[in-house]
């Protein structure tokens, strides 16, 4: 017996990365319809990587901006 | 009269060489912010970021020759910064590795335990991810093991490819696949133990 939400756990990185084959996103997208409970832990991930990408956000200072410019080759 | 033509040659030329440069320095000036957000959490403080993101504009814009047209220009920076970054001797202090502890829980582990924690009878999914503030994130990321944070970095925040980030760090493409599937786990497994009070 496959245990179907085992394997679907495994697949979870690959299948959000899109580095799955055709088959295995079918076989995948085949378990995710009928179970909630995996699903939901998949869109769990989704939503995590871009609260990720998201709360790691700080802005460069004003000050570093402007030494950066200054690297400039001036103009003749 | 002969030697006015190739001294009008060289003038074109060197125009053209410094419109090319002021071209090369605008493009990567517009690069800025997001090389700034990955050094920010390439390293631990603010003023590393800034030194390395300075340092890194001050090579590139010497050694803007080297750089290929047409070509990944945010790769190309984020590679020099990687290399700035090494030199500063960070390899020397690089986390020991890690135990087999933190990827034995699986990719499931961390929803499973937020979830436990709200008291609602099958919560959805934002309900969970609400158990995370914003610096429990970053908290989590930062302890995360250098070898497999820079990969984290590079394709979850930098949005590079794995080819890219494997040019950029100097690995294979499968060094990064594998990084980047433990780190993230190691990554979840952090961020439950920000989240969940032992």
């Amino acid at each position: 017996m496959i245990d179907w939400c085992e394997k679907c756990e495994e697949m979870m990185q690959p299948f959000l990365d899109g580095t799955l084959s055709q088959a295995e996103v079918a076989e995948a997208e085949r378990h995710l319809d009928t179970c909630h409970w995996c699903a939901k832990r998949y869109k769990f991930e989704e939503r995590l990587r871009h609260y990720v990408r998201v709360a790691t956000i700080e802005p460069m200072s004003l000050e570093l901006k402007a030494k950066l410019a200054a690297l400039r080759t001036p103009l003749n | 009269m002969s030697e006015s033509a190739p001294s009008t040659a060289d003038t074109r030329r060197l125009a053209e060489e410094a419109r090319a440069r002021v071209r090369f320095e605008e493009e990567a000036l517009e690069l800025s912010d997001q090389v700034y957000r990955v050094a920010r959490r390439l390293v631990g403080t603010r003023e590393e970021a800034e030194d390395l993101v300075q340092q890194t504009y001050e090579r590139a814009f010497r050694s803007w020759r080297q750089y290929t047209p047409g070509t990944n220009l945010r790769a190309w920076l984020l590679r020099i910064l990687t290399n700035l970054n090494i030199d500063r001797g960070r390899r020397q202090q690089r986390s020991p590795q890690t135990t087999s502890l933190d990827t034995e829980a699986g990719d499931y582990f961390l929803y499973n335990k937020l979830e436990a924690q709200v008291p609602d009878e099958n919560p959805d999914e934002e309900r969970v991810l609400e158990r995370l503030s914003q610096d429990s994130i970053v908290d989590a990321l930062a302890d995360v093991p250098h070898d497999f944070r820079d990969v984290i970095v590079l394709v979850d925040i930098g949005e590079f490819s794995y080819a890219d980030a494997a040019q950029i760090l100097d690995i294979p493409i499968g060094t990064v696949m594998s990084r980047l599937h433990r780190g993230r786990r190691i990554l979840k497994k952090n961020l439950a133990d920000e989240a969940v009070p032992s």
